[in-house]
């Protein structure tokens, strides 16, 4: 039962980078359109939120790339493409944890990149 | 000697068998419909969803033939939107989601060797409400009654009393009585996954088609409850003229469009994903090896999962949206690509590497695959905006939806069903049936979608009832039309191979297909104990890995090959490494849940008609039979602590607190109930961004007294409950009692002090927006005050019973896992309504 105390911690840091994503879209998007409806002119500058965004997108990607190297760090082998994880061992699963984590973290890296990068090209509310 | 030995071994064995057939023995009779077994429920609500299926299947051949020429009168207009409102909403709500959970009812205990899901008679309420809630939609038709405002109802149009009918209010509490049946299925599936399954079945070697179902029961959590939320602001303002979406009176109708799509986006791959589900079972058989890259399908599923809540407003395109807000979710519907291909890239890996036998299922895999990879590509083609406001709102878009739901959906669930027909009958489909059915509704499919992106780039607009001669679409339709009936030849073939008599048909041989997961330990034709015995996994496909493993199952080798007790039980494991955790005693055989489900779903149907007296007392009967149903099933205390389970190993057989799987449920269903409150949240902050002044400067109330004195007096309930907890595990039985008492008390004390404090302030909820979403916030925790009292008193019941006491405590526990949930409730509540108008 040593294993048991453990919990189920590692399935919520497979969720973290998705997580971050999440929250840097969230607040990408209504922080956004909060600014566009208080400003109420659809040619008011977007400068202060592209700024933001910009800020916001470094820290996101920082906290994203953390997880992905720690989980690497715990995957093992590392990145190859099939890693069967499939021993009956915890440190199996625990590398399949680490890995699956990796995996999710560069989905999330790619994705938080690509939500960020109309802020990069539009200058206004229009 | 040893000829002895064998023989009494074997009596031993015959003697635990018969046990253990008597503990799980199905009904027979009249009482067959009160079983609650995983089999039959499943069963049922696959036979249901499939029915309503084919329903659906007819109002949109019914629409073909109107669209099939033009000037065409063959259905008025107003026939036409109800078929067509009725054909979406039934394929979206009473076939594509619940097919998933009936399907997953059906095999997910199969598929991880567990007796049963952890709550049955859970599954079979959601199962009758699922049945009554989609009668009475769909039967709506037959009375001109049905909704007719296109599957997403968008108001103005159904906020307008003139305009919309009662069918508006059949589609609103139909679905929300629908949609609550699905939550429920959705944390029974989610506890099941975590919680049951069999001993060493660590989580890397979880079946792919358990990781779906976790993620895509995880992501009912969050997208239903804002239609729910919605659904319940829409009712206010067609029943009692609160205005939500009236522009007038500070209402906004895009608030709708949020709410509908928060859950209509995600909804895309909560039905997607399963199909997958069955892809990535169904695939690794037919290629005769483990899947290539495991930890990359479990990215797809996880991936897609998240991304896919970023989509929402790519159906809001043209609704006036600043650039950059259309443009982030532009980028996320783009990205969401990458774990979608990843999937099909590891199923067509899997493929390339195994030695592939083509089979029926597998030609309708290649089928699906080749459908969704269109509906994905003109998928990222509509995601940018520029090409959608040419093709929105156009046929090019119900082409792609449609290739889309049918190859990404459709195609793999007969697949699913010719792969697991014999699991659940023992009888294989004809093959020959399945590829004339194949080819038929694939060339069908084709012959009437593919000509519908040409016809949406000529312009046609969706949901139009008729067209003139001549704008170039005559031929393209007539197309359609005929390729729809092809389409509907290829189900009726299925439908026959199903319902063919199979008396003559030997019975299958055991693993028909050679499989390797568990599921496919099941005997030709099935017993309803599911497995002999519970298999120790040590490996991710056992049948192909582990030696002798049938023969050790079936000769109660394993875990719980007895039922002594004559009870029906199966084990919990722990979530990461499966170690067994407790031997789970599940109920039997009932009607109350039936019961529960009529008089539910009569709250919601007279509601719809205003019948408000037939709705209370159908509430009350209602509550009655949910209250006797946990009563007489549940937290029932077991004759003795522990239990041998085979192996020389001992498991509780009662557990409360984090490690049960009640309190898992009550806080997956607390999640589920955040995310609705968060919509109403989301509803505030919405009119204050959108509302130049929000708090408008005419409006009273709710001001800051009245709030906060109740919030004051809610938390002492809520700290007297959970004290309540603590002196009920030091068997302070009086304090417990008192405790609860005074908290129900302070409770009801506290709702007066607010709902009569603001009333008294004069805030008028038909009068704003403002207002009504107030009194939207303060109704919300009202109702959810009352339910927890209601928690309250049934525990000093079942303290007073007996049955409540220091030792045996999930019912407080449970409560007061609950009341921690609720006073975050009425914090939040009292921190919008009264703070927030002060800072602002």
């Amino acid at each position: 039962m040593a294993a048991n105390r453990q919990g189920s911690r590692g399935l919520w840091t497979l969720l973290t980078g998705p997580v971050v994503w999440a929250v840097h879209f969230l607040v990408c998007y209504i922080g956004t359109a909060i600014f566009c409806a208080r400003a109420g002119d659809p040619e008011a500058d977007l400068a202060p939120v592209r700024l933001g965004i910009g800020a916001i997108t470094l820290v996101a990607l920082a906290v994203i790339a953390f997880v992905g190297i720690e989980a690497d760090r715990r995957s093992g082998p590392g990145l190859v493409f099939e890693c069967p994880h499939d021993e009956d061992t915890v440190r199996e699963r625990r590398q399949f944890l680490g890995y699956a984590t990796l995996l999710l973290a560069g989905v999330s890296f790619i994705a938080t990149l690509l939500v960020a990068l109309p802020a990069l090209v539009i200058p206004s509310c229009r | 000697m040893s000829g002895e030995h064998d023989a009494a071994d074997r009596a031993h064995r015959e003697a635990q068998a018969e046990r253990l057939l008597a503990a799980w023995r199905t009904p027979t009779g009249w009482r067959y419909w009160s079983a609650v077994n995983n089999s039959e429920v499943g069963a049922w609500y696959t036979v249901a969803a499939f029915v309503f299926f084919l329903f659906a299947g007819v109002l949109a051949l019914l629409v073909r033939v109107q669209l099939a020429v033009p000037s065409n009168d063959f259905l008025s207009a107003d026939v036409y939107n109800q078929a067509f409102t009725l054909h979406g909403t039934v394929m979206m709500f009473l076939f594509a989601v619940p097919i998933f959970e009936a399907f997953s009812i059906l095999i997910l205990p199969q598929i991880l060797a567990s007796r049963d899901l952890p709550f049955p008679r859970l599954s079979a309420y959601g199962f009758w409400s699922f049945v009554i809630g989609g009668v009475f939609v769909c039967g709506s038709i037959f009375f001109g009654a049905a909704p007719d405002a296109g599957w997403f109802m968008y108001p103005p149009l159904t906020t307008d009393l003139e305009q919309s009918g009662i069918g508006t209010d059949i589609w609103l509490l139909g679905l929300s009585f629908i949609e609550v049946a699905s939550i429920a299925a959705a944390i029974e599936l989610i506890v099941g996954v975590l919680k049951c399954r069999p001993p060493g079945m660590r989580i890397n070697f979880m079946p792919l088609y358990a990781w779906y179902v976790l993620v895509v029961g995880g992501m009912i959590l969050f997208a239903f409850p804002p239609l729910i939320a919605g659904d319940l602001l829409f009712e206010m303002e067609r029943a009692f003229d609160w205005p939500f979406f009236d522009p007038e009176r500070g209402g906004d109708p895009l608030l709708w469009q949020h709410l509908f799509w928060i859950f209509g986006h995600p909804e895309v791959y909560i039905i997607f994903l399963p199909a997958i589900a069955l892809v990535a079972m169904i695939v690794p058989t037919f290629a005769q090896r483990p899947i290539f890259g495991y930890s990359w399908v479990v990215l797809a599923a996880v991936g897609t999962g998240f991304l896919s809540f970023g989509l929402w407003v790519h159906h809001m395109y043209a609704t006036g949206l600043p650039a950059i807000s259309i443009g982030f979710f532009s980028a996320a519907s783009e990205a969401v690509v990458i774990p979608t291909g990843v999937q099909i890239f590891v199923f067509i890996a899997t493929l390339l590497t195994g030695r592939v036998i083509f089979s029926t299922p597998l030609l309708f895999i290649a089928g699906a695959l080749a459908i969704f990879l269109i509906g994905g590509l003109t998928g990222v083609m509509v995601a940018l905006a520029p090409f959608d406001w040419q093709a929105h709102d156009t046929y090019f878009v119900v082409a792609h939806l449609h290739y889309v739901l049918i190859g990404g959906m459709l195609f793999p669930i007969v697949a699913g069903f010719y792969y697991y027909f014999p699991l659940v009958t023992g009888k294989k489909l004809s093959d020959r049936l399945g590829r004339t059915a194949f080819w038929l509704m694939f060339s069908g499919f084709n012959i009437a979608f593919l000509p519908m992106h040409l016809t949406g780039l000529r312009g046609m607009p969706r949901r139009v009832f008729t067209y003139p001669e001549g704008l170039g679409w005559d031929t393209l339709n007539m197309v359609s039309t005929v390729g729809a009936f092809i389409f509907a030849a290829g189900i009726l073939v299925v439908l026959l191979d199903v319902i063919r008599p199979k008396r003559r048909q030997p019975y299958a041989e055991r693993n028909p297909w050679n499989a390797g997961t568990l599921e496919w330990l099941c005997e030709m034709p099935g017993k309803p104990w599911g497995v002999r015995s519970i298999p120790l996994v040590t490996s991710r496909y056992p049948l192909w890995e582990q030696a002798n493993f049938v023969r050790d199952v079936d000769e109660g080798r394993f875990f719980l090959p007895d039922a002594e007790e004559g009870e029906r039980e199966t084990l919990v494991t722990s979530v990461l490494d499966a170690e067994g955790v407790q031997c789970l005693r599940v109920p039997g055989p009932t009607f109350l849940t039936m019961a529960a489900a009529v008089f539910t779903g009569g709250v919601f149907i007279f509601a719809t008609y205003h019948w408000y007296a037939a709705t209370a007392v159908s509430g009350v009967l209602a509550l009655a039979s949910i209250i006797a149903w946990l009563w007489t099933g549940t937290a029932v205390i077991p004759e003795k602590d522990e239990k041998h389970i085979g192996h020389g190993r001992t498991l509780p057989l009662y557990m409360s607190g984090p490690r049960s799987v009640g309190w898992w449920a009550m806080c997956i269903t607390m999640i589920g109930d955040m995310t609705a409150f968060f919509s109403l949240v989301f509803t505030y902050f919405f009119f204050w961004t959108v509302n130049p002044s929000f708090p408008p400067e005419a409006a009273p109330g709710p001001g800051v007294l009245w709030p906060a004195v109740a919030l004051a007096m809610l938390i002492g309930a809520w700290a007297l409950t959970t004290m309540a907890r603590r002196w009920n595990a030091r068997d302070r039985v009086l304090s417990l009692r008192a405790g609860l008492a005074l908290a129900i008390v302070l409770a009801a004390a506290s709702m007066g002090a607010l709902v009569f404090g603001v009333r008294g302030t004069g805030l008028d909820p038909t009068a704003s927006s403002y207002g009504a979403t107030v009194w939207v916030l303060i109704l919300w925790l009202a109702a959810h005050v009352a339910v927890g009292s209601v928690m309250q008193a049934y525990c000093i019941a079942r303290s007073m019973a007996g049955k409540l006491t220091g030792k045996w405590d999930i019912e407080i526990r449970n409560v007061s896992l609950y009341w921690h949930f609720l006073a975050f409730t009425a914090a939040a509540t009292t921190a919008v309504i009264a703070l927030f108008p002060l800072v602002d």
